[in-house]
């Protein structure tokens, strides 16, 4: 039964240093609140698995949390590449990082196998691609039924999914509206899941076949507005993208990276103190 | 049509598509939005607007499992930072090894399955040497391999047809290039006015077949200019200064 607690105590109780973790959203409702919090409890050898790592995964891999990557697409969205991915990868700055790289398509059917509490997952998948030359999380199996070759890949089951979510009722129930993406499957796949979500209200006024995690599948759920800045959520803000441009230049350069992180992550106790020191820099961090 | 729409060009040219002689078509984008109706060039597959405008959202493995490999895709529509003669599409390293590379790009993303189970691919991106390569370092996604074959790790490795037609062709800033139908070597059929053929080849890695009879493509109309140029200027007024062309 999902507990209600503030993000530092959720992340302090679920996120251990070499802790495989999932932290979802597909360019919508990203847990850049709770990536934050990672950081500042300095978490190291973790692995992060995600479709879509964007900025946050690039903080995190800056300040040398990730020991390795599991992931289909890295990059800014609109602007361009992640520059401490790609330093962690091409230079090992701060650390060498492992990579193991999946389509969309086979990172979703994983999840799925893994939220199925099935060992593998089936795709018609990597035909012609060099990918599976270098994952051993990618292989084949034949159809008993046609003898069609298939892709079979691993079922993903983190320690800890984490994401952000629009609403939460005062008993854990959690409401995900607009681009879900793959959090449902996430939390599923999961062996533990912290929520972070705009507000905690009487009554989730769910409509029917809305996206509703029950409390009961959920561990921790944490209230941090604006939790998913400089991503959306949609119904409360929309995505900061003068932020994600910005983000090209502070990160490109690692001591400007470094300053950046200290004086807005690590020196802030919280996301909304994060976000006051956000506004108070001019030109950055205005949504 | 069912176009399935990557990020940037695509997403241009199928939103101008739709602002002027398809207004029917239904755009899917990889973040679960079926027939999206974006007024603005979103700046991310997973915009609000996406969705708001979208005839359903469905969850990410959905799109990909349902919509996707069940093959309800008329044409997936696609970008590339490196393309071969035969339309096989790298988007992952660029020089040195995999595990060691020069540059790191991005990844597959949905790729690899948008250019097998789409009945056709269409191709956009600039033409030069250092995006029309005679040899890819990394071959992501799928064109016209030609020794097909499928290797899928440890297990498998069987021939077996593409389920889709591939890259039917590839448009760039020059000309427009389509497969020889006995070869699969893309091969140029038409330049933009003003482009010459030693310009196409001078921008090409590998000895850039021509054919017979040359065609140019049509200038774009007043409209057709208006439409896109309108859409930028809304793009631009709705994301600020953020790049339109992912």
């Amino acid at each position: 039964m999902a507990e209600i607690a503030t993000l530092r105590e959720a992340v302090a109780a679920l996120v251990s240093d070499g802790a495989v973790l999932s932290m979802e959203g597909f360019t919508h409702l990203i847990p850049f609140a709770a990536g934050h919090e990672v950081i500042r409890q300095g978490h190291r050898n973790l692995t992060l698995v995600r479709m879509t790592p964007d900025l946050i995964y690039d903080q995190m891999i800056g300040m040398g949390c990730a020991a390795k990557l599991i992931f289909s697409w890295g990059g800014n969205p609109g602007v361009g590449s992640l520059h401490r991915f790609r330093d962690a990868v091409q230079t090992g700055w701060p650390r060498p990082l492992a990579i193991e790289e999946h389509s969309h398509a086979d990172m979703a059917a994983r999840y799925q196998a893994g939220a199925s509490g099935l060992p593998f997952a089936v795709l018609r998948g990597y035909l012609g691609s060099d990918l599976p030359k270098h994952n051993t999380s990618i292989s084949s199996v034949t159809c008993p039924f046609t003898g069609e070759v298939l892709a079979a890949t691993r079922a993903l089951t983190p320690d800890v999914a984490i994401i952000h979510a629009q609403k939460a009722d005062r008993k854990g129930n959690v409401l995900i509206q607009g681009i879900t993406g793959i959090q449902k499957e996430a939390v599923l796949a999961s062996h533990k899941s912290i929520v972070t979500v705009e507000e905690i209200v009487d009554d989730l006024e769910a409509p029917m076949n809305a996206c509703v995690l029950p409390a009961w599948v959920l561990t921790f759920v944490a209230e941090v507005p604006g939790g998913a800045h400089p991503s959306y959520a949609h119904g409360y803000y929309q995505r900061d993208n003068a932020f994600c441009k910005a983000w090209d230049s502070i990160s490109r350069d690692r001591e400007t990276f470094i300053a950046w992180m200290r004086k807005h992550v690590l020196g802030t106790q919280d996301f909304a103190e994060f976000r006051r020191s956000l506004e108070l820099e001019v030109g950055v961090g205005r949504g | 049509m069912v176009c399935f729409v990557g990020i940037g060009l695509p997403s241009a040219a199928a939103n101008l598509a739709r602002n002027t002689h398809a207004p029917e078509v239904v755009l899917i984008y990889e973040s679960g939005t079926i027939g999206a109706k974006p007024a603005v060039l979103p700046l991310s597959i997973g915009d609000g607007e996406l969705a708001e405008t979208a005839d359903t959202v469905v969850s990410v493995p959905e799109i990909f499992r349902y919509w996707l490999q069940a093959g309800r895709v008329d044409v997936g529509f696609l970008g590339a930072a490196q393309i071969d003669k035969y339309g096989n599409i790298n988007t992952t390293i660029i020089g040195g090894t995999y595990d060691t590379p020069e540059v790191r790009l991005p990844g597959a993303g949905g790729a690899p399955e948008i250019a097998t189970a789409s009945k056709e691919v269409w191709i956009v991106l600039k033409q030069n040497k250092r995006t029309f390569v005679n040899k890819l370092h990394f071959v992501t996604s799928a064109g016209h391999q030609s020794a097909w074959n499928v290797s899928l790790g440890n297990g498998g490795s069987a021939r077996q047809p593409l389920r889709g037609n591939g890259p039917t062709v590839v448009i760039t800033d020059l000309g427009v290039l389509v497969p020889d139908p006995e070869t699969s070597e893309f091969t140029l059929v038409a330049l933009h006015p003003g482009v010459t053929v030693d310009q196409a080849k001078a921008a090409t890695g590998w000895e850039l077949k021509v054919t017979q009879v040359l065609e140019e493509t049509p200038a774009p109309t007043e409209f057709e200019l208006k439409a896109l140029r309108d859409l930028y200027a809304r793009t631009e007024a709705a994301h600020g200064a953020a790049s339109t062309e992912g």
